[in-house]
């Protein structure tokens, strides 16, 4: 085990170094993610500007469960990349036999096989607005606080990953990466960066029971912040409720394990 | 001047290829709803909450969200990666050899390349919009009829504009590419600025009052803002005919700078691969 994590490290250093033999290229694709984040932000910004705030929650809340999102969402961005591309990358070229046959953990092999650098652009913006939103709303921290803080992150991380983990997977039976899973990651973020309770019942429901996107973003939030909770939770519901994204990882990893016993090779 | 027919021939050929990607259509469409009603969600509580009136009605923000999500694969969001590979390749040779004009040519393909991925996803995404809300209990999240006859009028023509102005923008980043081979500094910024000045982010008119001049008057907005605001009757009928002439003036001023720099371009282009 700690020759894979080994493994795995020394693989991303790897892949990060090819990332900067074109350095320009690197920069600008760095500057784009950045911007066009900035340009997203900017039409929150509009909305709060136009309407004034969404019920409790001022543009520092949103500021806050948007730039968490965002670190996120961008961090995951980076390092699944392997599972992004994995389509075009791995199975379209017939690529995945030989990765099959190297003498260790194959989903590791996957994951560091490429990085997505340029979303540091997107974990820069990410990180300015939540520290205009730290900087806004004063929140009083306490230990219970920043902890049930540090458990949604990494739920949040985790759950995203497993997300591309699906993604990829996907591809053993479709071949080419399919635009659907944008909607639990994209489409996740973008959901994700507004209060849950803003959304229809049912839409919610999914996104809590079914897709437990809400359990790591809305619920733990609402905690630390200590707004308002119109969708009826308790406070030890919004303390556990990461948990349910862990449990979500281990379901992706299943998938992942039957994906790769069923694959068949494509290719030439 | 060679006859139309080859021009012709480009926009078919190449709708033939993009046509056979139909399960990266279907995934395309369900998305495309999902993000229509995201979207439409948040806008319904900001209207919720609202103090004072809101510039448009939240019937017109409707048409404009629906109209944006079909309609998402005809704006310059994104470029021809095929024509990018010409460049990488050295095989932009062969194309300044073909008996037809560059950038017509071009303009061809790029017409195919917005509009018939657009075509095949634009049923299923309307009809989901106009039919299928309704009848789950949702209709004031439908999509709904021209507020007119005339107004329907007005947005076909608007629409035309709105494809041209699209391609016209689309070829611009192409002919970036004669001078960076990365061409993707200008795709950036078109991926960042091309949603929000067009109005695909948040609707132009609830953007702040003060930025309102500037909005109005550059030429991105004829990409969604226009042809939805006529759609909706948010633009008045008096002022359609101001608003198309406003879209096909930029359309031309877009092509003449194309034309222009393609012509430069020829002159000193410096072909790689080999």
């Amino acid at each position: 085990m700690i020759h894979a994590i080994g493994l795995f490290g020394r693989l991303y250093l790897t892949s990060i170094r090819a990332k900067m033999q074109y350095r320009a290229a690197f920069i600008l694709l760095v500057c784009g993610t950045f911007f066009i984040g900035a340009m997203e932000a900017l039409g929150i910004w509009a909305l709060f500007d136009r309407f004034g705030n969404l019920g409790v929650w001022s543009l520092a809340h949103v500021a806050f469960l948007y730039g968490t999102v965002n670190i996120v969402f961008s961090s995951v961005d980076i390092t699944a990349r392997g599972f992004d591309t994995f389509g075009a990358g791995l199975i379209q070229t017939g690529q995945f036999d030989r990765v099959l046959v190297r003498p260790t953990y194959v989903a590791i092999l996957v994951a560091s096989r490429d990085v997505g650098l340029h979303q540091l652009g997107r974990l820069l913006q990410g990180l300015l607005v939540f520290a205009y939103a730290l900087y806004a709303l004063d929140i009083d921290w306490t230990v219970g606080k920043v902890l049930l803080y540090v458990f949604a992150v990494i739920g949040m991380y985790v759950f995203f990953f497993g997300i591309q983990i699906i993604r990829a997977t996907m591809c053993f039976w479709t071949i080419e990466t399919l635009e659907l899973v944008n909607m639990f990651s994209h489409g996740g973020q973008e959901t994700a960066q507004y209060p849950m309770s803003i959304y229809n019942e049912s839409f919610t429901k999914f996104f809590t029971y079914v897709i437990p996107l809400a359990c790591v973003a809305y619920f733990p939030i609402v905690a630390v912040l200590e707004v308002d909770e119109p969708l009826g939770s308790t406070m030890l519901f919004q303390y556990l409720s990461p948990l349910a994204a862990f449990v979500f990882f281990g379901c992706c990893l299943f998938f992942w394990f039957f994906g790769v016993k069923r694959y068949q090779s494509t290719g030439s | 001047m060679i006859s139309w027919r080859g021009y012709l021939a480009v926009v078919v050929a190449r709708f033939r290829v993009l046509l056979q990607y139909r399960a990266a259509a279907v995934a395309g469409i369900v998305t495309q709803i999902f993000w229509g009603c995201i979207k439409i969600m948040v806008l319904a509580a900001f209207f919720a909450v609202a103090v004072e009136t809101p510039p448009m009605t939240f019937e017109a923000v409707v048409v404009y969200i629906w109209l944006g999500q079909v309609f998402l694969g005809l704006l310059p969001w994104n470029h021809d990666s095929e024509l990018e590979e010409l460049f990488r390749s050295g095989g932009v040779a062969y194309e300044l050899l073909r008996p037809l004009d560059l950038y017509w040519f071009w303009f061809a393909r790029t017409l195919a390349f917005r509009t018939a991925p657009t075509l095949l996803r634009m049923l299923p995404g309307t009809l989901f919009a106009v039919a299928i809300l309704p009848v789950i209990g949702l209709p004031e999240w439908a999509l709904t009829a021209p507020a007119s006859v005339m107004h329907g009028l007005v947005f076909l023509v608007s629409f035309i504009g709105m494809v041209l102005l699209s391609c016209a923008v689309s070829i611009l980043i192409s002919i970036s590419m004669f001078w960076m081979l990365e061409a993707r500094g200008l795709v950036v910024i078109t991926t960042g600025v091309v949603p929000v000045l067009s109005g695909m982010v948040v609707p132009l008119p609830l953007f702040p009052d003060w930025a309102q001049p500037f909005l109005q008057a550059q030429p991105f907005r004829g990409l969604c803002d226009v042809p939805f605001r006529l759609y909706s009757g948010d633009i008045p009928l008096e002022l359609a005919g101001q608003e198309i002439a406003f879209q096909f003036a930029w359309v031309l001023v877009l092509i003449l700078l194309g034309y222009a720099l393609i012509a430069h371009a020829r002159k000193r282009v410096v072909v790689q691969g080999g």
